[in-house]
């Protein structure tokens, strides 16, 4: 497999603060004392509760945890389309409380990759509008963003189904399209919440194995399962229960 | 342009749903078009008929009385109207009178050899045409001369001439009104516009002859005698109609009141009427702006009626497409992104409607005017404003749909079903 034509860290707006050590610029994404507080009537539900910590940049982390233990709540929180209700939230060193709504947009549309495990791919666009919506709502999208778009669909295999529409794909295929989304603006950060939930194991396997090719080069994934056997598959798992860290496990050996 | 494009292609995979909200608008915008045409027509129609009398006129005209004032006498000959006293008080006591004309009307048969026919035969002063502004088609008006010396001569209405002689100029030729003789020395343009006359000719010739009224008095006299089934019918009228030439068009009400005045004091009935076109004019104008109040309120209505429509749709559109929206929303889309995409499609729906609209009230008018035998004029202004109207109708209904889609949790969205 060849590698992705762009593949230094984007610049632009959101860059690294000019402050922070040697660890600041291997960290993206960093919680500090995050608690996510649903709050329904009279009762309230602690879906996170004082969470700190850090990912590192080409990290492969899996969240792992039972039904209910915060991890979809962490995945929005971290993908920025939710925001803590206390503590602090930083994406290379920006601090989300300090951004609106717009600027969290473009941060979602430039720094961020989201897979997501019904696909959600926009049935009235084809395979390759698909791919390109991300950068499309940004200001600039710079030339050839299409030539990368095909570059993406032929690197996860569907270089030929471009003009297909998804409801005329298989579920390997479209979550292949969704990865292929993700990749368009070259994100820090790849978030997957039960990427392979939907998919049977040889299919949810193909998947995996281009997590690990994504890995491979240097990409910071984490991904959110409930299976044992997925969550192997990453160098890293955080383990969440009631909303709290209970343990780091490293698999590498 | 990608919007638009995308947005056509969301409102392509609801079809019929599409179509059925751009109908709304389509009637509202047709019908506001095809009313104004209407009315603009009726209105132009009337202030032209209006005109025809002269505007800078004030018409005097003799009325028979109620039937149950007059004591139903059957041999007594029926006199009313107005006098040749009426005639010349109006001509020398007002101030500002350019003209007075008066008009007799003879119930007299006009033949040219087997051919007869029942126009009204108006004895008339020579001035006549000038003050009713109408234009000779062919040979001359009556003169002064004529008056002086009682002469034969007449001069035919349009239609009268074709019915007489279709075949060869009228004048100089020699008709017959009813025991006599004249001399035709001109043809007149017919009142309206040849255009626009229909009728059959022949079948029922209208038309006019006019004679000087020297000589219609002269030889027809003052007792006008109509014989109908069951008897005979007999009148006594000195003047049918006085016409009061105007100098200024602002002296008009003045005259118009001082004639009403004089004609209540010197009449014991009401037995004439006072017709002033300008009068009728400005309430001709009057309706026409009420009728226009009512017909924008109509076309407000209905194009409301579209717009909700619209809105409705969108509503049910935005809900449906909620998951959508989420997903939009987590990879970067803003907040105005999201607008813009919703108002792209109403702004196509209610634009498509429009356009639709606009044809089919273009249409609408010819049809009516080709079946109802109706004047309709279409303005510029009004498929302009009808189609900016329903544009506009498109955003207003549109914002708010818009506006919910745009403001939706991420998170709420994409859990959505
Ligand atoms: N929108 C919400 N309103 C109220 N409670 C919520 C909402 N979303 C999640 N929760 C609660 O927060 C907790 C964590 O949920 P979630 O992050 O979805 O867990 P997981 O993805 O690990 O199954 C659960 O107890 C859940 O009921
Ligand atoms: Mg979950």
């Amino acid at each position: 497999m060849s590698a992705l034509p762009v593949d230094e860290p984007s610049g632009g707006v959101f860059v690294h603060p000019a402050q922070g050590g040697a660890e600041d610029t291997q960290t993206v994404a960093q919680l500090e004392g995050v608690s996510r507080v649903y709050s329904m009537g009279a009762e309230e539900v602690h879906a996170l509760d004082d969470l700190s910590f850090s990912f590192g940049s080409g990290e492969y982390w899996a969240v792992m945890g039972s039904s209910g233990s915060g991890k979809s709540t962490l995945l929005n929180i971290l993908g920025c389309i939710d925001r803590p209700t206390q503590g602090e939230y930083r994406v290379r060193g920006q601090a989300v409380s300090d951004l609106d709504d717009d600027e969290l947009s473009e941060l979602r549309s430039k720094e961020l990759g989201f897979i997501f495990q019904s696909y959600n791919l926009i049935p009235q666009l084809n395979v390759l509008e698909n791919i390109l919506m991300p950068v499309l709502y940004q200001e600039n999208p710079g030339e050839g963003i299409e030539e990368r778009g095909r570059f993406l669909a032929d690197r996860v295999g569907l270089g030929d189904r471009l003009t297909h529409r998804p409801t005329e794909l298989s579920g390997g295929q479209q979550q292949r399209v969704a990865i292929a989304r993700s990749l368009i603006n070259d994100p820090a950060l790849i978030l997957a919440d039960e990427a392979t939930g939907n998919l049977d194991s040889k299919t949810a396997e193909e998947i995996l194995e281009l997590f690990d090719e994504l890995h491979a080069e240097g990409k910071t994934i984490l991904i959110v399962t409930h299976e044992p056997k997925v969550g192997e598959r990453a160098d890293r798992i955080l383990r969440l229960k009631d909303g709290a860290i209970e343990g780091v496990e490293d698999n590498r050996r | 342009m990608r919007a638009v494009r995308l947005g056509v292609s969301s409102l392509l995979l609801h079809k019929l749903r599409s179509f059925l909200t751009t109908l709304g608008v389509l009637f509202g915008v047709s019908s506001v078009i095809a009313m104004l045409a209407i009315a603009e027509g009726a209105s132009v129609e009337a202030q032209e008929q209006i005109r025809q009398l002269g505007s800078s006129n004030v018409i005097l005209r003799s009325v028979k009385p109620p039937e149950d004032k007059v004591s139903n006498q059957e041999s007594r000959v029926l006199s009313y109207g107005l006098t040749h006293e009426d005639r010349a008080r109006v001509a020398e006591t007002y101030p500002g009178v350019k003209d007075v004309v008066a008009v007799l009307e003879v119930p007299e048969e006009v033949r040219f050899g087997s051919l007869s026919c029942r126009p009204r035969v108006l004895c008339v002063d020579p001035t006549y045409k000038e003050v009713t502004g109408r234009i000779m088609m062919e040979g001359r008006f009556l003169t002064g001369r004529d008056g002086q010396a009682t002469a034969s001569v007449c001069v035919l209405g349009y239609e009268v001439a074709r019915y007489l002689f279709p075949f060869k100029p009228a004048i100089g030729e020699r008709i017959k009104v009813g025991a006599e003789y004249f001399h035709v020395v001109g043809v007149m343009y017919p009142r309206v516009p040849i255009g626009s006359i229909k009728r059959d000719p022949g079948t029922e010739v209208g038309g006019e002859v006019f004679i000087p009224i020297k000589t219609g008095q002269r030889l027809f006299g003052e007792r006008q005698v109509k014989i109908r089934s069951g008897g005979m019918d007999a009148q006594e009228v000195q003047l049918h109609e006085i016409i009061i030439a105007v100098e200024h068009d602002q002296d008009v009400p003045m005259i118009a009141n001082a004639s009403r005045l004089m004609l209540t004091d010197s009449h014991r009935e009401k037995d004439y009427e006072v017709i002033v076109p300008l009068e009728l004019l400005l309430r001709a104008q009057e309706t026409k702006r009420i009728f226009s109040i009512v017909l924008a309120s109509i076309a407000g209505i209905s194009l409301l009626v579209g717009g909700i429509g619209i809105m409705n749709v969108m509503l049910a559109t935005v809900t449906e497409r909620t998951r959508e929206i989420g997903i939009r929303r987590a990879l970067g889309a803003k907040r105005h992104h999201i607008v813009t995409q919703f108002l792209v499609e109403t702004v196509v729906l209610s634009g498509c409607g429009g356009v639709a609209g606009v044809v089919l009230g273009l249409i609408i008018p010819e049809i009516v005017e080709a079946a109802g035998d109706m004047r309709t004029i279409v303005t510029i202004q009004a498929p302009v404003l009808a189609f900016g109207i329903s544009v506009a109708t498109g955003v207003i209904f549109g914002l708010y749909p818009a506006w919910r889609a745009a403001t939706m949790d991420p998170v709420e969205a994409l859990r959505h079903e």
